[in-house]
């Protein structure tokens, strides 16, 4: 087997622990969204909904739990989706030639960048998950060890499947576009529409009928329910809305993602063979 | 690639494209270092690229660091280097996994002199050691060291031959005059047995000889002077590349772009 896509990822890492700006924003800006977003909208939010009666029997989690799932989401997404902008920088500096002229077939780039920007958003997942069970997310409440093992696994699995479909979407925008200006307002342009029409900060449930149409399938909200299933329960409820994940939902979230980050490899892979070097 | 077919070697560039990319190597024109990865980074990278394996690798930095003179850079940030150094780390890459072929596009372009002589040092090693290199560079370096020249104008290829060999094309000396009457000039010595062919300038005319053009270059004053043509400057040279090419392409080289006209040349494996 060609292990091309191993030199890539090696590349990707050493530049990404090289660079220390880049290294200590990705791993800090998380922490600041739970500390700060988290903090000031849980204050809010447990205040406004603590007159609602509890479901008896069943686990009220407050509010700071209920989005730690869905930052780790949101953070993975934003990584992912800008994971493919060194192969823009490569493009434009000429440094991609060197890459496009060797032996390695291309799919090997998509894979090696794909896998790189799954462990850069694994560090942060296991940075956010540390900062917010110090500052008092309850994740993995009353599991025994065996229980929270498996659980980070099905965390790792989601954010995995996740990050790659994001990756090589990434990609293939970048490997399209011609500057990174352009790279970056239309990055920033997809976050939107993905990150809102998620429930990684509020409940979807109640949203209008196309929002929800949406929601269904976003991505993103596919790894939001994986994420809170492995790491707060199949049955709980958090500001007022009651949840329950049954194993076939999660396991069609799972598939779904998995769909999705087939179909971005296939366009990845269609948009690397149109590349010539110049 | 829009028509005919490419074979470099021994491979076919349409249906072996893979093999092809084994067996060459590039220089490009220009630096295409990642400014983040030290000179043995870069190195190892591009080793790995084509699968070498690690002990190879290894074997292979050290040897090529010595021979670039990048020992002391091992673990120095390309952003840290001259641009010397750089070009030399480049060619070291180039040379990495020991292609076949190796192609460079104006490898000592912008270099002070003494970076170009060390460069063209060790692209003579390089070659010595059997890989054949294709280059694009200027008229005298293409003259000095190349075995074989391409002369290549709107992408066509005019001329190729050695260098000795395309100097005499233009004859064995260049004699350069200025006069009363230029035109009158060509036509008397354009008959005269030892003159290849007449070039006219701006301001006068070359005469492209056959024989050795200090015993020539009286007779022809004599001639001009009895039909009273007066003489008002005269040159004598061996010809240059640089002849050679404005010869072929019909262009002065302060016109020519690198688009317009440049020179390949061509290395053969020499052992």
């Amino acid at each position: 087997m060609h292990t091309g896509f191993l030199t890539i990822y090696w590349r990707d890492m050493l530049k990404f622990v090289r660079s220390r700006p880049l290294l200590f924003a990705s791993l800090v800006q998380p922490a600041l969204w739970l500390a700060f977003f988290g903090i000031a909208m849980s204050s809010n939010f447990d205040r406004l909904t603590a007159t609602l009666p509890a479901t008896p029997g069943i686990r009220n989690v407050g509010y700071l739990t209920f989005i730690g799932a869905g930052i780790i989401a949101m953070t993975t997404l934003f990584t992912s989706l800008f994971g493919g902008t060194v192969l823009l920088f490569d493009k434009h500096w000429g440094l991609m030639r060197e890459t496009l002229s060797s032996p390695i077939p291309r799919i090997h780039i998509i894979i090696g960048i794909g896998l790189s920007g799954m462990t850069k958003s694994f560090i942060q997942a296991a940075v956010i998950m540390v900062f917010g069970l110090l500052l008092g997310v309850q994740f993995f409440e009353g599991y025994t060890l065996a229980q929270i093992l498996v659980s980070l696994l099905g965390i790792m699995l989601f954010i995995g499947a996740f990050s790659l479909g994001f990756l090589f979407l990434s990609s293939a925008i970048a490997i399209t576009m011609e500057s990174p200006e352009g790279m970056q307002a239309v990055t920033t342009l997809l976050t939107m529409p993905f990150f809102f029409t998620s429930n990684a900060l509020y409940p979807a449930n109640s949203f209008p009928p196309v929002l929800r149409a949406m929601s269904t399938l976003n991505p993103l909200t596919h790894l939001v329910t994986g994420i809170r299933y492995f790491s707060i329960g199949s049955n709980f409820s958090s500001i007022g809305v009651r949840y329950t994940y049954t194993q076939g939902e999660v396991l069609v979230s799972f598939l779904f993602l998995l769909a999705f980050a087939g179909i971005m490899f296939l366009i990845a892979r269609w948009r690397f063979s149109k590349v010539t070097v110049t | 690639m829009q028509k005919g077919s490419v074979s470099i070697a021994g491979y076919d560039l349409r249906t072996e494209p893979e093999k092809v990319r084994e067996s060459i190597g590039i220089v490009f024109q220009e630096l295409t270092l990642d400014r983040d990865m030290t000179v043995r980074e870069i190195l190892e990278y591009h080793g790995r690229l084509y699968s070498m394996p690690k002990a190879a690798r290894q074997a292979r930095v050290d040897e090529l660091l010595d021979l670039v003179e990048l020992e002391g850079k091992r673990d120095t940030l390309t952003k840290h280097l001259s641009g010397g150094m750089k070009r030399r780390l480049e060619i070291a890459r180039g040379f990495m996994t020991r292609p076949k072929v190796l192609f460079m596009d104006e490898p000592t372009i912008g270099l002070d002199p003494q970076t170009r002589i060390r460069i063209w040092d060790y692209v003579r090693d390089i070659n010595q050691q059997g890989t054949t290199i294709f280059l694009t560079t200027h008229m005298d370096e293409a003259d000095q060291f190349s075995d074989e020249i391409s002369i290549i104008d709107h992408g066509k290829i005019i001329v190729t031959g050695k260098s000795w060999e395309l100097k005499n094309a233009l004859g064995q000396d260049l004699i350069y005059l200025e006069t009363s009457d230029n035109r009158e000039a060509g036509e008397l010595l354009k008959n005269l047995g030892s003159v290849k062919g007449i070039k006219e300038k701006t301001k006068g005319i070359v005469v492209m000889v056959n024989v050795d053009g200090t015993y020539l270059l009286p007779e022809i004053i004599d001639k001009l002077r009895s039909r009273g043509i007066t003489i008002k400057a005269v040159n004598l040279k061996k010809p240059s590349m640089d002849d050679v090419f404005v010869h072929y392409t019909g262009k002065e080289l302060r016109d020519t772009g690198t688009e317009k006209g440049s020179v390949v040349s061509l290395r053969t494996g020499g052992r």
